[in-house]
């Protein structure tokens, strides 16, 4: 049988059967979890503990990171209660459980997805949990990583484990190279588009070929981030040689000799050559454009050479219905040209585009030029605030016009205040277009950093190549 | 936890695909506690103008769907955020069952945790049971022992998985069948320290 363990695997394969604890006659089995990550929105789950009088089963495997309410301006500014009470409940569950946290004052504070990673807390072969749908970022480090509800977030917190039938296996294979200005962003989004918002519902993701393996480290993150927004159960890169010179030296990735012994088991990781997967996705790297969505859906994704659909020539009435509000809602018009739609504001940040690489790709367009709309930069961590101001890249910003501000997750979700005003349309560097995302009323444009640079330089959706070609 | 058998009840359309988390309940009202009650935050923005006044032609808000126990929906319903507030939302407004093609699968993950029943049916059953609703408002009937929906003189059988499905009709908790398995736990942990030594954090 493929997928046993005798057999050839696949990377999924792996990982599951190294943590399989016992399966039911039904499918369902019982998996050890090695890292489970809460934060502010994990009270439910603290509740239902306290419920029950039980205490979290594994401090030492979980950490706490205050990231979905912090505040991005912190000096000076008194913070409104409730979201301050949403940081102080977090801090009591976690110092209540003996869980270490990562807070609102800690210097490593920062975006879950990008502090776990960052402190080498991430590794091949690990399976990683949270009560966030992102959690499939950690997936870059051939970790096996989930998002979960809030009951499924106690029952770790009780018992270190979960409940899961096998999901099937999908790979997408991207070969060929990259045009200039094209990045993880470009080809995660061309993936949504091509397959649907759902196209990876029920499946386990491993991405593929020599565009994948061509990447960093930051945008594989990025990458597996947006494996969510095609459905997927998780979305996952098989470790390589990039992954063990990143993991080297994290604070909290083994050391030494053990960190050498342990690479050697992540580099046994891979899939073997033989393993079968239940689906097989291909794509062109050579021929991904920069993308923007249009609409309301992660899966509402164009190229920015190409026009607004227009969905009198949709022969499908529910489909076209649909695109129909979504026009509505984002105020566009059929067959209006891309970069014809002019913007508002510009948001770069979140777990999916707020990494160094990715404030470096902004800063690259912004350089010497001044930004048409206002907009906010929020690194992915404090330490990759650090990193940024040590190369300068904070006074691009600034001198463009841009806010640079601390560390959350800010703009993306507008939890803690950071909103889109309704009706303004923003150009940002997030994962999630839906209505309403970045506020009551948000019309949110999804695109790559250097592309909402590109847009705050002209206050329009733009081609960055153009602005590239400018500079060469 | 609230076991699922049978329901009949009146059921709700609503004809959009991709209703996401963000839209079972935007993200500004996750602060308050559970104990407030949800239901009234469900759909919120879809449901409520800016002034706070409900907008007559949202399906939910119609005479006909008032009480609603069921949703028909189109593909993708639940997509997006894990937040179970969405699930808490539906529950608490008093939704026990959405009927759709297909489920966001945390989403249905946490339906499943908190005695809502995702049905998925075939596209054409989900259009086909919405025309039925929207014309003759009739209840629907969801029987989860022998996974079918009636409405309208019409039967047609609904897709959930088998442990899920056992779970609704017991109303079982997951926590009490893990606990059951200390024994395997602590046998997987001792041959696993061995195994991949390098799984715990250092500590720094």
């Amino acid at each position: 049988m493929a997928g046993s363990p005798s057999g050839p695997r696949t990377l999924f394969d792996k990982l599951w059967d190294s943590h399989a604890i016992v399966t039911r006659e039904d499918g369902q089995t019982l998996l050890w979890v090695d890292r489970h990550f809460v934060h502010e929105g994990s009270f439910h789950a603290f509740n239902k503990l306290k419920e029950r009088g039980a205490k979290v089963a594994h401090p030492e495997l979980t950490f706490g990171i205050a990231d979905h309410y912090v505040p991005t301006r912190r000096s000076g500014r008194s913070i409104d209660p409730a979201i301050q009470n949403m940081i102080d409940q977090l801090e009591h569950n976690t110092s209540e459980n003996d869980v270490m946290l990562f807070g609102l004052n800690d210097p490593r504070q920062g975006i879950v997805h990008v502090v776990g990673p960052e402190q080498g807390l991430t590794l091949p072969g690990l399976l990683i949990v949270c009560g966030d749908s992102h959690t499939s970022t950690h997936g870059a480090f051939g970790a096996w990583g989930f998002g979960i509800g809030a009951s499924e977030v106690a029952h770790v917190l009780m018992t270190q484990t979960l409940w899961q039938r096998k999901p099937k296996r999908m790979r997408i294979t991207v070969d060929g190279t990259l045009a200039p200005g094209i990045g993880a962003k470009d080809i995660a989004l061309s993936i949504v588009a091509r397959i649907g918002a759902d196209g990876a519902q029920g499946h386990a993701v491993e991405y593929a070929g020599s565009a994948i393996c061509a990447l960093s480290m930051e945008g594989r993150l990025t990458l597996c981030n947006l494996s969510i927004e095609a459905g997927a159960r998780c979305g996952m890169v098989a470790p390589d040689e990039k992954t063990i010179a990143y993991l080297r030296d994290r604070p909290f990735a083994p050391a030494g000799d053990d960190f050498e012994r342990a690479a050697e088991n992540w580099l046994r990781l891979p899939t073997d050559r033989e393993a079968e997967f239940d689906l097989e996705i291909v794509l062109d790297g050579s021929e991904i454009a920069p993308l923007v969505t249009w609409g309301v859906s992660p899966e509402d994704a164009l190229p920015i050479t190409t026009a607004v659909p227009d969905p009198a020539s949709i022969p499908d009435m529910g489909k076209a219905a649909q695109i129909r509000d979504a026009l509505t809602y984002m105020d566009l018009k059929p067959g209006q040209k891309l970069t014809d739609v002019r913007i508002d504001r510009v948001f770069i940040g979140s777990c999916t585009n707020s990494r160094i690489e990715d404030l470096r790709a902004a800063a690259e367009v912004l350089s010497g030029r001044k930004a048409k709309v206002p907009g906010l930069v929020s690194p992915g961590s404090s330490l990759v605030k650090q990193q940024a101001e040590a190369e300068g890249l904070d006074l691009i910003f600034k001198e463009a016009g841009l806010e640079w501000v601390e560390s959350g997750c800010s703009m993306c979700v507008g939890m803690n205040g950071d909103v889109v005003q309704p009706g303004e349309r923003c150009a940002s560097t997030t994962n999630r277009n839906f209505k309403g995302r970045q506020g009551p009323g948000a019309r949110t444009h999804i695109m790559s950093p250097a592309m909402v640079a590109a847009a705050a330089v002209t206050g329009q959706l733009t081609d960055v190549r153009h602005l590239i070609e400018e500079r060469t | 936890m609230q076991p699922f058998y049978r329901l009949t009840a009146t059921a709700c359309p609503l004809p959009y695909a991709n209703i996401d988390t963000d839209q079972l309940i935007p993200a500004r009202f996750m602060k308050r506690s559970r104990a407030e009650g949800y239901g009234g935050f469900l759909l919120h923005d879809m449901r409520f103008s800016d002034d706070g006044t409900e907008i007559a032609d949202f399906p939910l808000n119609r005479i006909s769907c008032r009480g609603s126990q069921i949703i028909v929906a189109r593909r993708n319903f639940g997509a997006g955020s894990s937040r179970e507030a969405a699930v808490y939302a539906l529950v608490d407004y008093g939704i026990r069952c959405v009927i759709a093609p297909s489920f966001g699968d945390i989403f249905a993950s946490n339906s499943v945790n908190n005695g809502l029943l995702p049905a998925r049916v075939d596209e054409t059953d989900a259009e086909e049971l919405m025309r039925s609703v929207e014309e003759s408002g009739a209840e629907v009937a969801v029987d989860l022992e022998k996974q079918t929906i009636s409405a309208g003189g019409n039967t047609v059988p609904f897709a959930i998985d088998p442990v899920w499905r056992l779970k609704l009709l017991n109303g079982w908790d997951d926590i009490d069948l893990t606990l059951n398995q200390a024994d395997a736990i602590a046998r997987f942990t001792a041959k696993d320290s061995i195994q991949r030594p390098w799984a715990v954090p250092r500590v720094p």
